[in-house]
């Protein structure tokens, strides 16, 4: 009896997660193998065209490796500098309050207004950063026209993102850590950079890991950014594979296509990132042990 | 017939599919606003015969604008205020301010003001309007009573519209459209679209430039031809390309040039997903578009796409040599930013639609002495498709206007509230509102009706200079008449045959890929979309562009 119970309790939140994550995703999958698109609504069946399609779609693939800078690169960039501002914040420096504060006000603002700001700070006519570099003397940079000062703008503006993001991921593991490895480092003579890599960073591994792998599932769906700095221009150079996804399925209505897109970007993320997971677990552990 | 398919148990699941995809729109970016809804009196103090309609009371923007007294007539604001529909919601889909988005927000206020109903207007980019549409449409949810678009969508949408009834087609003043404007909204000889505006591309130019006996001695002299507005295409990027580099060059600048904005040959809409489509075809028309050649611009009989056909890839070689002579950050730039950039004096030429023009020659505008327009460039030789070679037509130069779709609006076959609607658009589009809305350029309502042409409207109400008004409806009645147009790709699937050729213009542009290559690669694609399609499907929505093409109608 007792046991039908502890079923009968389970049943409205097995129900909602088959209405939510379930259902839509068995969803999903059939209309990957349907031609449901702006002049077919339905699911009529066509095998595995959509799949065949997928694999020979370069723009698909190539919007698949501009993550390498736009996600990778920028949350690697975003490591190092929020470990940085972590390290600052937890040494202790003036007003550290207030600068705790400052710092994550970036990552309080909304994205789509702030890739706006940032497009406007980019504009090639009247933005700030062309006003500086011709100021100093060079040539303006059409930041928003050709392909690699768009793909860094679009970075710098992820960069200014989310690096309070790992900021305080950061900082919260570094005041959790225990004093007494660091005091046998002092007694042992270990200068500052000594220490930090033999004590600070590996045990710093895990919470470093756990952020990184956050960061790059959020940042592998930039979507905002782009669509606002960029809408994947010049050219298709910035287009990312959510904001193509996001073309193909809701702006053509070519939802079949669309779905086995978001199915591919799915598996190919799962697999990548659970190599990237093992792969960082296996090299923070200390060498020997 | 589409919803047909549906069976019970798969309305259900449409239904969450729908909620799903319309969260996923939302996220895209929209702005949504209602007026003051149910507190408007039924029928509004003051309005009756003589009212003088007068946008200031709206806001600071509308300072300055135009006013006129109402006009007696079936949508004028004396009958609309005699009709009550408190109570009664209304749905309106459109796009983003200024372009559309704006009129279509101010008149649903005054409409409600008027009659009390409660008008709701979602404003989302030009795109997200046939998803959203779409999606509607598709899953039988009916969010919109009326959509504001493009009228190249008919051919995906018009089973989801209603006819627009005799009676606003022969009592409103839908009856004053030009005949070239009936055509565009018709479908199958059904009206289906309730126009509001119609839309070609024609070239827009600085006076200044070609009065400026500097400038006219220092072209002379590079090129041994005169100055003079150019015929093609080829005049257009080699004059444009000119006069960047002499003003760049320094020491001399348009005799009338605004103090502090820099000078360029040209102002194009390049941004991928912002009409940047739009333009294209207008470069490649007349390279394309054989005046003999019928049956078929986008596709010949066999239904093989023609965008990369040579002519197609000649028009998209100048396009991309235009990146020279554009100001900087082309790749962002849209409609709305091609009318900021020509109407303050920053570019020798523009082309598309009347807005920059009208942007131009406003009562602030600092060039408004100095613009006029002409028929779009043309070619000095033209493709065709038949005998694969290219031809010189009689007179030298092959011209080829676009007839860039043009917003209309249409009520949704199945609106529980079609009168209601359908009174909205009549209203919209009533003699006094369509008077005004005329006159500023950002509201992207232009000359659809034959009164509108007469250059004299122009000059005396809305101050244009008369060389500008002359030339304007110069223009305009050439494009009336000429038997040559390029008409939007109506079939279904317009959008997707759109955005792939947008793509591939826009690799093109980037330097991605060369014109050939970034062409072949969307014929590709839309061979592709014919397939997945259904090329029966398309050529039969195909047969009723090529009516308009080949002026069979």
């Amino acid at each position: 009896m007792n046991k039908l119970y502890g079923r009968l309790f389970l049943f409205p939140g097995l129900l909602t997660l088959i209405a939510i994550i379930i259902f839509p995703l068995l969803f999903t999958i059939a209309l990957t193998f349907s031609n449901w698109s702006v002049a077919n609504a339905g699911f009529d069946w066509v095998g595995g065209r959509n799949w065949a399609a997928m694999a020979v779609n370069e723009r698909f693939w190539a919007a698949m490796l501009r993550l390498v800078p736009l996600s990778f690169l920028t949350v690697f960039i975003q490591y190092v500098l929020g470990f940085a501002i972590a390290l600052v914040a937890w040494r202790g420096i003036a007003a550290r309050r207030f600068f705790r504060v400052l710092w994550l006000v970036p990552m309080m603002t909304t994205p789509v207004v702030m890739s706006v700001v940032w497009k406007s700070i980019f504009n090639e006519t009247v933005g700030p950063v062309n006003d500086v570099i011709v100021g100093l003397g060079f040539s303006p940079i059409a930041w928003l026209s050709e392909t690699t000062p768009a793909v860094v703008a679009i970075m710098v503006a992820e960069i200014w993102q989310w690096t309070p993001f790992m900021f305080l991921l950061l900082l919260a593991g570094l005041l959790s850590l225990p004093r007494e490895p660091f005091l046998a480092a002092s007694i042992d003579g270990a200068g500052p950079v000594r220490t930090f890599l033999q004590v600070t960073l590996p045990m710093m591994a895990p919470v470093s890991i756990g952020a990184i792998i956050i960061r790059l599932i959020e940042a592998s769906k930039i979507f905002d950014t782009v669509y606002a700095m960029t809408n994947g221009g010049p050219g298709s150079s910035t287009e990312t594979p959510t904001y193509y996804i996001y073309l193909t399925g809701l702006r053509n209505f070519d939802l079949a296509n669309g779905a086995t897109l978001s199915i591919t970007y799915l598996l190919v993320f799962i697999a990548l990132l659970t190599i990237i997971a093992q792969v960082l677990t296996r090299l923070s552990k200390p060498r020997g042990v | 017939m589409l919803q047909s398919k549906f069976t019970r148990k798969r309305s259900g699941l449409v239904a969450i599919t729908a909620a799903s995809a319309l969260m996923l729109g939302a996220c895209a970016g929209e702005g949504e606003s209602s007026g003051d809804a149910g507190l408007a009196p039924a029928v509004q103090e003051g309005v009756g015969a003589g009212y003088v309609v007068d946008y200031s009371q709206y806001g600071d923007a509308y300072a300055g604008t135009l006013t006129v007294t109402d006009v007696p007539g079936m949508c004028s604001y004396e009958e609309m205020s005699k009709k009550d529909y408190s109570g009664q919601n209304l749905r309106v889909l459109s796009h983003v301010p200024p372009v559309l988005g704006e009129p279509a927000e101010l008149h649903a206020r005054q409409f409600e003001e008027l009659t009390g109903a409660t008008v709701t207007v979602e404003q989302v980019p030009f795109p997200d309007i046939f998803s959203k549409s779409q999606l509607s449409f598709q899953t039988g949810v009916n969010a919109y009573d009326v959509i504001f678009g493009g009228s190249q969508w008919l051919g995906d949408f018009h089973s989801y519209y209603a006819v627009v009834p005799e009676v606003y087609l022969e009592n409103s003043e839908l009856a004053d459209s030009t005949d070239l404007v009936k055509q565009i909204a018709q479908w199958n000889g059904e009206t289906k679209l309730y126009s509001i505006d119609a839309d070609r591309h024609y070239l827009k130019y600085r006076t200044d430039v070609y009065s400026d006996a500097v400038a006219q001695t220092a072209y002379q002299e590079a090129y041994g031809a005169e100055l003079a507005v150019p015929t093609t295409w080829t005049e257009y990027n080699r004059q444009a390309q000119f006069f960047t580099d002499t003003y760049a060059g320094g020491g001399w600048s348009p005799t009338n040039q605004p103090e502090g904005i820099d000078f360029y040959g040209s102002v194009e809409v390049m941004a991928r997903d912002n009409l940047m489509f739009s333009a294209f075809i207008s470069r490649v028309a007349p390279y394309a578009k054989h005046p003999d050649v019928q049956g078929g611009f986008w596709f010949d009989e066999n239904m093989v796409p023609q965008v990369n056909n040579p002519g197609f890839v000649r028009g998209l070689e100048d396009f991309v040599e235009a990146v020279n002579f554009v100001p900087p950050g082309y790749s962002s730039f849209g409609l709305a930013e091609e009318i900021g950039s020509f109407g303050k004096g920053e570019a020798m030429f523009s082309y598309t639609w009347d807005d920059a023009y009208v942007e131009a020659n406003q009562a602030s505008s600092l060039i408004r002495e100095s613009v006029a327009a002409a028929p779009l460039p043309g070619a000095e030789e033209v493709w065709n498709r038949v005998s694969g070679e290219w031809e010189t037509v009689s007179g030298g130069v092959n011209y080829a206007p676009y007839i860039s779709w043009g917003w209309t609006a249409a009520v949704t076959e199945a609106s529980p509230v079609k009168t209601l609607a359908f009174d909205y658009l009549c209203f919209f589009g009533n003699k006094a509102n369509h008077t005004i809305d005329l006159t500023i350029g950002r509201f992207g309502v232009n000359p659809a009706r034959a009164e509108n042409f007469d250059a004299a409207f122009w000059t005396e109400q809305a101050g244009w200079a008369p060389q500008a008004a002359e030339s304007y409806i110069d223009t305009l009645n050439t494009y009336e008449t000429n038997t040559n147009r390029v008409f939007d790709l109506r079939v279904p699937g317009n959008g997707e045959f759109y955005t792939a050729m947008a793509n591939g213009v826009a690799e093109a542009l980037a330097g991605q890929k060369t014109p050939q290559d970034a062409l072949d690669d969307v014929a590709a694609e839309w061979e592709s979309i014919i397939e997945r399609i259904g090329a029966d499907a398309i050529k039969d929505s195909y047969q009723a562009v090529i009516r308009l093409e080949d002026n069979l109608d």
